[in-house]
């Protein structure tokens, strides 16, 4: 029972964690249609501005905030340098952003080295927390990171369903064309929900660097837990993301703990029955 | 008389080149580029991009490994001529399999859905010691001795790489004028009225990726004589990603463009070292692809052919006026 409990606490933070990331990658596809496959890489990126701004400055909020800054930043440009001006060819964009992943993921090889990192911890989230109720001990930083997670999920629904910005951003998925033609001015939208996915990414890179630890190779293990998450749950939208993240997060915790030796195997399994009973995910809409 | 043209200095290649162009340059070339084409093929025809065509060539070379001769003691031995067939056979059914895995999708979630089965399979043999000997999979594999010559002496090995790879584009282009290659090229064009027709569109699929597994078992088990040696890292996630930008440099609209892209990956490969550090290959590999897809999305092999196209026309013109001033 205490082991059930702690391997589904662990499941829930990196539900938590594969939420974070796999948000921004669907909230992208949701608009633009475009797979960002530099979506790792910009996690990564986030992960690491975060730690060095974590070690000058010794404040952890501020080292979320930049992480999420730098990939935002990132994020915009790659969109408006490369990926804007080819919109609509979507096999294209794909493969232009595996470009960009590689050539990032070497290049951030060569400032940071093949170092593991961990963001060292502000006092409050170091630690661990005796849980009522459940009676097991467990680490600070991750109920943290599932408040976050819940924090973001809920701000993202906001954002979407109740602002201008997010009611342009249905519009958007809804119909391009007559977003367009109303004189909405496409290409900057683009552009900034662009550099929200990419901030989310690199919030949830910074995070990951303080709840686990992050390397060269996190961003190829974030971009395949985020396509695996939104397949799972359907590409686009959000709730679809939460619930593939929790199918997911979860499947590969338990996974680990009773059936170690094909652990990714189960969250394999999980994807293709999806796809075979609802090809489009869980809360997808189909594309016809 | 074209194909005459090309064979020809391709025959004449082992006499000319020592073995190291031979083996490291152009038999690496013929073997990726005979992956490679299995993938240019499913983007050609089917108008999917299948990022499993390394797990498919791994399938078929792993197969070699746990049926023949090997250091690491696992697997049975068989003789050859069983065990190629058998590998053949497994990746045609592995091809099958994924087909109809990813049977309803199309574009960028058939990509999604070909590389997590590529990585599943990665993360699968990684784990798996029984049948794939885990991390450290197979080494000390010997290609077959046929009438005194082993298979795997340089010039031997690159004709059988060349003759398979002309077979491969000959079965390519058989393929896609059969019945069968026309009913998958209007899957790829309008599935809706494939299904209006009252064809069931998941058997072209199907064959088409069961077809792709052919290819790539071939080239996986000349990969596996030409490495002798395979495990996790030969389906890991960097191969998958070299074959698809040999695919994608070459270019996706014609089967040869793979040999196209995959001649360019490997002298890239080869001399990238006296170009930059070699450390830094990938981010020159990386600005190679993103230079081809902004610049030339159909790849080096569009681009040689409007190339000749452009040729040809100045060609016919300068002929032209030179009959009218002639004729003045």
């Amino acid at each position: 029972m205490r082991l059930f409990l702690i391997v589904t606490l662990n499941g829930l933070t990196l539900a938590a964690l594969y939420f974070l990331a796999a948000s921004g990658f669907s909230l992208i596809f949701g608009l633009m249609r475009t797979v960002n496959m530099a979506h790792g890489a910009l996690l990564l990126l986030g992960g690491y501005v975060g730690y060095d701004v974590v070690e000058l400055t010794g404040s952890w909020m501020l080292g979320i905030a930049c992480g999420g800054l730098a990939a935002a930043l990132a994020g915009a440009a790659v969109q408006a340098g490369i990926l804007g001006w080819m919109q609509g060819d979507e096999l294209r964009q794909t493969l232009a952003s595996i470009a960009i992943s590689i050539v990032l993921a070497d290049l951030m090889l060569w400032y940071w080295g093949g170092i593991t990192y961990q963001v060292s911890l502000p006092d409050i989230l170091s630690g661990g927390q005796k849980l009522p109720l459940l009676g097991v001990g467990y680490a600070n930083i991750r109920l943290a990171l599932m408040a976050f997670a819940v924090v973001v999920g809920v701000m993202l629904w906001f954002l979407i369903q109740r602002t201008r910005f997010g009611a342009v951003i249905r519009a958007g998925v809804d119909d391009q064309d007559m977003l367009r033609a109303l004189g909405f001015p496409i290409g900057r939208i683009f552009i900034a929900v662009f550099a929200l996915g990419s901030a989310l990414a690199g919030m949830a890179g910074v995070i990951a660097a303080s709840a686990l630890s992050i390397s060269p190779g996190t961003d190829l293990q974030f971009l395949l837990s985020s396509l695996v998450v939104v397949i799972v749950g359907g590409m686009g939208s959000i709730g679809g993301a939460a619930l593939g993240a929790l199918l997911v997060g979860l499947a590969e915790q338990y996974g680990l703990a009773y059936a170690p030796t094909y652990g990714v195997v189960f969250t394999f399994g999980i994807m293709v029955l999806i796809l075979a009973v609802r090809p489009q995910g869980l809360m997808g809409r189909s594309e016809q | 008389m074209k194909a005459g043209f090309l064979a020809l200095p391709l025959i004449a290649l082992p006499f000319v080149l020592n073995d190291f162009w031979l083996t490291q340059i152009a038999t690496r070339a013929l073997i990726l580029g005979i992956t490679a084409l299995s993938l240019s093929f499913l983007a050609t025809y089917l108008g999917v991009v299948s990022f499993a065509q390394i797990t498919l060539a791994g399938i078929a070379g792993y197969t070699i490994a746990y049926f023949g001769p090997n250091t690491v003691g696992v697997g049975i031995k068989l003789p050859f001529w069983v065990s190629i067939p058998a590998a053949l056979l497994f990746s045609v059914t592995a091809g099958a399999l994924i087909g109809y895995i990813a049977r309803r999708s199309r574009g960028i979630y058939a990509i999604m859905i070909t590389l997590a089965i590529g990585v599943a399979f990665f993360y699968f043999t990684r784990q798996n010691y029984a049948v794939f000997n885990g991390w450290t999979g197979f080494s000390g594999i010997t290609a077959p001795v046929v009438a005194g010559t082993s298979l795997r002496d340089p010039s031997t090995l690159y004709f059988l790489s060349l003759a398979t790879a002309a077979i491969a584009v000959v079965l390519v282009s058989l393929f896609a004028r059969a019945p069968l290659g026309l009913a998958i090229q209007a899957v790829r064009d309008a599935p809706s009225r494939v299904m209006a027709l009252g064809i069931p569109v998941t058997t072209p699929v199907v064959a088409a990726f069961a077809f792709s597994g052919l290819i790539a078992g071939g080239g996986g088990i000349l990969n596996v004589w030409y490495q002798e040696r395979i495990s996790s890292f030969s389906v890991g996630l960097g191969p998958i990603i070299d074959v698809l930008i040999i695919a994608v440099i070459g270019g996706l609209r014609h089967p040869l463009g793979a040999f196209l892209g995959a001649i360019v990956f490997v002298l890239l490969d080869t001399f990238a070292v006296d170009l930059i550090d070699r450390d830094r290959f990938n981010t020159l590999i990386g600005m190679v692809l993103l230079i081809i897809v902004m610049v030339a999305p159909n790849g080096l092999q569009q681009l040689a052919a409007d190339a000749v196209a452009k040729l040809r026309a100045k060609e016919h013109q300068s002929g032209k006026s030179a009959r009218i001033k002639t004729n003045t």
